[in-house]
């Protein structure tokens, strides 16, 4: 393996000496624009002798860039069926071109928009809930002086982050269902019972906590990293001017955290649509489409169980183009602000 | 962490510290007793799970008579089987490619790398639908190979940006030295770089693996043969096809009992591994965030 890098010869063992004098290490800090590697030699040479030069980190890309190019790109191409009449036996170069037939169909299809509805209604609702119930709880441990007690309790909430959607509904059928653990002791009371799963009534504030049980643990990451990093000082500044803990938390904390705070409302705006899929698909059937409804599950009805595929992928393909002007306005929201949003300008 | 309370803030009185630790009590038992019960149900005779309505908190009896009966060789054996592999293979493959891959573009000035990175990151705004992403699978002949649960999902973007990040947080001196030893390249990865990675790799390892493992969705419109299916989509069964779990009649015992073995055991591998890894979780996550 060694003998790779000596194959640049004389030149470059020259060019190592120079460097080791003068900038090794500073390489987040090379001058910009030489578009050379800083700490390796033979910068400006041709194309060949960079390719030569890197050949061995090259072949380290080539599995990972295959994978991106088969099965993004590729991806990215097949959205052509979005403006086909798409019929799998024919495949892409037999089926017919009907250009935005499928757009027109689905601008007129009820149930379309009754996907886009429950999306977004269900998207309001986590975003709602989903900021105030981590931050809380991360408030809540970040108070927290005993390591013991902080660490067990961080272990067990990071917990349902690592289930898989099918155990989540499983447990949420078994605690909450018709013959289920909470129906069993309200019964024992003799409260009577609560109709939750299955229940079309119920199926939006049941999913909003099903993310919530699954997600709130694992979100206060974030916020526990943004609330340490908070001046002491300015606490104990704001306390000897007689700040209670509400004003503190309302002065120092939520003004300390805001970076992190715009930076996660950005993302969420950002990929606003994607509710999630496996969540929706295991509980559509029990509460029927009218309610249970979501983009993606309209995507995978629409394909795999009707057949429409050119319809379907038109579908996504909507979905997904909101989401990149979704991600594109909410950085500009967050740059206006004055905070970094999630990629620099 | 602090081990005391800081002098501005004095010790809190009983009342706020009770509350606190009723919050603390609510919230790990939110968590911990939905998974307990269901464990305590797989655990049942399945004559007092009839006779306390289809659950149990306490198993008056304990038997393994579910686990023994699912466990025969039968339809969740092999699904076990399936994606023990499928995760197993998959990991590997995925924490070999995002090494790779992520090596050579946190290396500055590589050539072609800023081109090849834009191109990922790309990906991430906008991710492949289910319907094109169909089509290339079936286009590849991934159809009902056990590669349709893995090749589609091999690099993931946010885990290569992580790692990338960790890779060029790594002092450039210590890349310097060892090149000026006359290490190449794979050297340097090898007895540089990935021996200071231990932490990442063990946190990547495992979002890959957790998510092998949870992959439940595809089998089913990738496979044809059921018998191929992992445990997630077989689960999957009982969950949606059991009526007797989301019904309003009280379950029969036995498919009840059977069912929260079957959930256990699908559930049993994650919580398994997860405490060994749980330290490196802040550490992988944040690394990765901040450099994004």
């Amino acid at each position: 393996m060694t003998k790779v890098t000596v194959t640049g010869g004389a030149a470059d063992v020259s060019a190592i000496d120079a460097q080791r004098s003068s900038d090794v290490g500073r390489r987040p800090t090379a001058p910009a624009g030489r578009g050379d590697r800083g700490v390796r030699p033979g910068a400006r040479r041709g194309h060949r002798q960079r390719i030569r030069r890197d050949r061995l980190l090259l072949l380290l890309m080539v599995p990972g860039v295959a994978y991106f190019v088969v099965f993004h790109y590729g991806a990215l191409f097949g959205n052509t069926l979005a403006f086909l009449d798409y019929v799998p036996f024919l495949g892409i170069a037999g089926s017919e071109w009907v250009g935005l037939a499928n757009f027109q169909q689905m601008f007129g299809d009820p149930g379309f928009w009754n996907a886009v509805r429950n999306t977004v209604v269900i998207a309001a609702l986590q975003l709602v809930f989903f900021f105030p119930a981590p931050l809380a709880l991360a408030l809540l441990l970040h108070s927290l002086v005993g390591d013991v007690v902080r660490r067990f309790v961080q272990s067990v909430v990071y917990l349902p982050h690592f289930l898989s959607w099918v155990i989540v509904v499983a447990l949420f059928q078994h605690m909450l269902g018709g013959a289920g653990v909470v129906n069993g002791w309200l019964g024992d009371l003799g409260l009577g019972s609560i109709h939750v799963i299955g229940n079309p009534d119920a199926y939006k504030p049941l999913v909003v906590a099903q993310v919530l049980w699954k997600e709130c643990g694992w979100a206060t990451i974030i916020f526990l990293a943004a609330l340490s990093q908070v001046d002491e000082q300015q606490y104990e500044a704001s306390a000897l001017d007689g700040a209670g803990w509400w004003r503190r938390l309302w002065h120092v904390t939520l003004p300390g955290i805001r970076p992190v705070l715009v930076l996660l409302v950005v993302l969420r705006l950002g990929e606003f649509l994607d509710v999630g899929f496996e969540q929706f698909f295991l509980q559509r059937q029990a509460v029927g489409p009218e309610v249970g409804e979501v983009l993606d599950t309209f995507v995978y009805f629409t394909g795999f169980a009707n057949g429409e595929f050119g319809y379907a992928a038109a579908a996504g393909l909507f979905k997904g183009v909101i989401g990149v002007a979704l991600v594109y306005t909410a950085n500009k929201v967050a740059h206006r602000l004055g905070e970094q949003g999630v990629y620099q300008r | 962490m602090k081990h005391s309370y800081p002098a501005w803030q004095g010790r809190p009185g009983p009342a706020i510290r009770a509350a606190k630790a009723f919050a603390l009590a609510v919230v790990v038992l939110l968590v911990l007793f939905p998974l307990w019960t269901v464990v305590a149900t797989s655990l049942a005779a399945p004559q007092d799970v009839i006779a306390n309505g289809g659950w149990v908190v306490w198993p008056q009896r304990i038997t393994f008579d579910a686990y023994a009966e699912i466990l025969d060789g039968g339809v969740v054996t092999r699904a076990l089987l399936v994606s023990a592999g499928v995760t197993f293979v998959g990991t590997a493959l995925s924490l070999t490619c995002t090494v790779f891959l992520a090596y050579a573009l946190s290396r500055p000035g590589v050539y072609g790398s800023r081109p090849v990175l834009l191109l990922i990151l790309f990906t991430f705004l906008f991710p492949p639908g289910m319907i094109p992403l169909f089509l290339v699978v079936r286009t590849t002949g991934l159809f009902d190979q056990y590669a349709a649960l893995i090749l589609p999902f091999l690099v993931n973007v946010f885990n290569l940006v992580v790692m990338r990040g960790f890779f060029q947080s790594i002092p450039a001196e210590l890349l310097e030295a060892a090149r000026i030893d006359g290490a190449g390249d794979l050297a340097i990865l090898w007895r540089v770089v990935l021996p200071l990675s231990k932490a990442v790799l063990a946190v990547i390892g495992l979002f890959y693996a957790v998510a092998y493992w949870n992959r439940f969705f595809e089998a089913i419109i990738y496979f044809n043969d059921q018998s191929k299916w992992p445990i997630g989509t077989v689960l999957r069964q009982y969950v949606t096809g059991g009526a007797d779990m989301t019904g309003e009649a009280v379950a029969t015992a036995a498919p009840q009992s059977t069912q929260m073995a079957v959930v256990v055991l699908a559930t049993a591998p994650i919580v398994l591994v997860y405490p060994f890894l749980q330290r490196y979780f802040v550490k992988g996550v944040l690394t990765g965030a901040l450099k994004a």
